[in-house]
């Protein structure tokens, strides 16, 4: 069994990440600084490209993305010093926008192979079934589900509840949930959200959710709001922050920072 | 149904004509004899001066015949050799005719028969005409057929197995096999191939109006063995059709697999996997003519190769003519690269005639794992080597879960989790996105 601290806290500075390789490089994240504790939940907003889910995959360990700077630890642990396996066992879970779909293999075994994994050992067999069972209920989803293959022809709301029941079993102390909310109707919108709010009044998760829209935050109610433009974060305030890019949208953010940056390549 | 035999020269019966005898009190006037490529191309003994097909600008018809000389010997330039090594399938085209037989261990549920009918009985000359010499040789030298026959409206309550042995032996052993399912019968038959042996044997399934037919067949050879075989669907009105291909064992397999359509509404799904480890050549081809109005095929095929020479070959051909409106097709080959010096050739290939069609793809995807899978697992905390496995693993099952039989599933799944254990290197790939 994994040894997790009462309170756990990923914590990243000056964030520096990269997409592409030679002349094809690309700088996404550009120096990110955030901290995200047990029982907190913070919101990450921000426009289309501004490097949000970049972000989120740096963090799980996405091969795709080159980290040129800066930290992550979890409980002052060196996450980047980890295998993606070895994040998801020191206690990091990533929901992704979109989920990959694994030809063959079964929700029920999948589930069952990861938690054993995280546990260290596998979980005793009728109380896992039981377990699994009640989660799938709450999330309202169907029994035959745990048979289907992983992702596989599930629609965009399953595909979202089926993240949510990932997290419910595994239990990790900080939660990603990329753009959980894109492409859910609002039945699922709530269902989804409220799996999360159960985990939150349950323990002491700390949750970064990442999203486009305000929407998902009038079901999940944020401690924290960060606004992300160009790779990092430009202002951060409460929950209402979000209120306030509801109602005037990213444009003045955007702007901004194209400012900065026209200015920047003006000197040099 | 004469008058496309007429004019025609003395070409043998057709084989749709004949299956629409053999169930003509379904068949109506709309659901007669499709334009298959036997009625006008096949090309009797003699009659050579007829030429090639009259350039109309339509891709070219297939030859068949059941004689082997019409199709000369091959050199390994021909199109439909090209791939195959010529010089190990030799002993199959050169090998002469023999009573050598496998050894066959059936089990036959209540509403099944097993006979044997001579080379002159009707039901042998109509069945679809042989593609290739080694199929014409191989009709010619199996000198008649045995037939399973499953009474119509049969509801069998266990597969037909049929365990076919080889005892080794240098005498190549010809076969010719008839799955006769009557209109409205459920059925599955298993053609589980094991031990040495050089063999070519015809398969022919003749599935009656809206019969439910599933063929299963394992190569599961002995290694050196060496197989050849044409296979063939004649899918009845309303019919479904379902193949599964597990080929796993032997020096040399080389399958091809023909569907056509004797009446609207037939369904063929034809699913294949193969695992080819060192020096092993495994090669499915694949054709579905669709000639007939409101029919559907879907092709899934996966391979996996390790170990130097490993070879595939999937030829994959779809044609919708322009009879056959209403066709919805898709055929989708998979191969997996598990290391190098492995090579797997895969050529779908899509004729559409007619419009009016509901749908009609094709996918081929070649390479090594899919690392957005691996990645998607790792996250969820399971080390690399254990999701490399499920992956590879949730491959193979994807298509054998189709076969329906539990205890054979089990058995394939463990022969390949068995070979998927002795993989060197595996643990030491790392995990890389492209």
């Amino acid at each position: 069994m994994r040894e997790r601290e009462e309170v756990s806290v990923l914590e990243i500075r000056d964030l520096h990440v990269t997409v592409g390789e030679g002349d094809d490089t690309k700088e996404i994240l550009r120096g990110v600084d955030l901290t995200v504790r047990s029982g907190e939940t913070h919101a990450i907003m921000g426009p289309n490209g501004s490097g949000k889910s970049t972000l989120a995959y740096s963090i799980a360990g996405h091969p795709k993305y080159t980290v040129t700077g800066g930290t992550v630890t979890l409980d002052g642990e060196d996450v980047l010093a980890m295998t993606v396996d070895e994040r998801a066992r020191a206690g990091l879970f990533l929901a992704m926008q979109y989920p990959v779909e694994v030809p063959g293999v079964s929700v029920s075994n999948f589930l069952r192979t990861a938690a054993t994994a995280i546990k260290g050992e596998a979980p005793k067999l009728r109380t896992w079934v039981k377990d699994v069972k009640s989660e799938m209920d709450l999330l309202e989803m169907d029994p035959a589900f745990a048979e289907r293959n992983v992702n596989e022809g599930f629609s965009g709301g399953e595909k979202k509840r089926h993240e949510i029941l990932q997290m419910r079993l595994l239990k990790p102390a900080i939660a990603i949930l990329d753009e959980t909310d894109s492409g859910l109707d609002v039945d699922a919108l709530r269902i989804v959200s409220e799996g999360v709010n159960r985990t939150r009044e349950e323990g002491e998760i700390g949750v970064l959710l990442i999203t486009h829209y305000t929407r998902i935050l009038r079901y999940i109610k944020p401690d924290f709001v960060h606004v992300f433009v160009a790779g990092k974060v430009v202002e951060e305030g409460g929950a209402e922050l979000a209120d306030k890019l509801e109602n005037e949208g990213y444009a003045a953010y955007v702007k901004d920072s194209n400012e900065a940056a026209a200015a920047e390549v003006a000197r040099a | 149904m004469s008058d496309q035999i007429t004019g025609t020269t003395d070409l043998t019966t057709q084989p749709s004509t004949l299956a629409a005898e053999l169930f003509a009190p379904g068949v109506g006037a709309q659901a007669g004899p499709p334009t298959t490529p036997a009625d006008s191309t096949a090309v009797p003994a003699g009659a050579h001066s007829h030429g090639g097909p009259a350039p109309t600008g339509s891709p070219a018809e297939r030859l068949t015949s059941t004689d082997p000389d019409v199709f000369g010997v091959p050199t390994g330039r021909e199109e439909t050799w090209r791939f195959t090594p010529m010089k190990r399938i030799r002993p199959l085209l050169d090998g002469a005719a023999s009573d050598a037989r496998l050894t066959w261990t059936t089990d036959l549920p209540e509403g099944v028969e097993l006979t044997r009918v001579e080379a002159d009985d009707p039901l042998i000359k109509g069945l679809p005409e042989p593609v290739d010499r080694l199929a014409a040789l191989t009709r010619q030298r199996a000198n008649g057929a045995d037939v399973v026959r499953v009474a119509k409206e049969a509801q069998l309550d266990r597969p037909v197995t049929l365990a076919l042995t080889g005892t080794g032996g240098d005498d190549v052993v010809w076969g010719q096999l008839v799955v006769e399912v009557g209109a409205f019968a459920k059925a599955t038959v298993v053609l589980d191939h094991t031990g040495p042996a050089k063999y070519s044997g015809g398969v022919t399934v003749i599935a009656g109006d809206g019969a439910q037919v599933t063929l299963v067949s394992v190569q599961d050879w002995a290694p050196g063995a060496v197989h050849g075989g044409q296979y063939d669907a004649v899918v009845g009105r309303d019919a479904t059709f379902k193949q599964v291909v597990v080929t796993l064992g032997g020096d040399l397999v080389r399958l091809v697999s023909n569907v056509q359509y004797s009446g609207p509404g037939g369904r063929a799904d034809l699913f294949g996997v193969y695992f080819s480890d060192e020096t092993q050549h495994q090669e499915h081809r694949l054709w579905v003519d669709h000639a007939v109005p409101n029919c559907t095929s879907n092709v899934l095929y996966k391979g996996a190769l390790q170990g130097e020479g490993a070879r595939t070959v999937w030829i994959g051909d779809v044609r919708i003519r322009p009879t056959a409106t209403g066709t919805e097709t898709y055929e989708l080959n998979r191969n997996l690269v598990l290391t190098d010096g492995a090579r797997a050739d895969s050529v779908p290939n899509l004729e559409i005639e007619t419009g009016e069609i509901v749908g009609a793809g094709h996918a081929s995807a070649t390479g090594r794992f899919d690392d957005e899978q691996l990645f998607y697992l790792c996250s969820r905390g399971i080390d690399a080597e254990t999701a490399r496995r499920l992956v590879v693993r949730g491959f193979f099952a994807d298509v054998v879960q189709h076969i329906g039989v539990d205890a054979l599933q089990d058995r394939l799944m463990g022969t390949i989790e068995a070979r998927l254990g002795a993989l060197p290197g595996l643990d030491d790939q790392p995990v890389e996105v492209a």
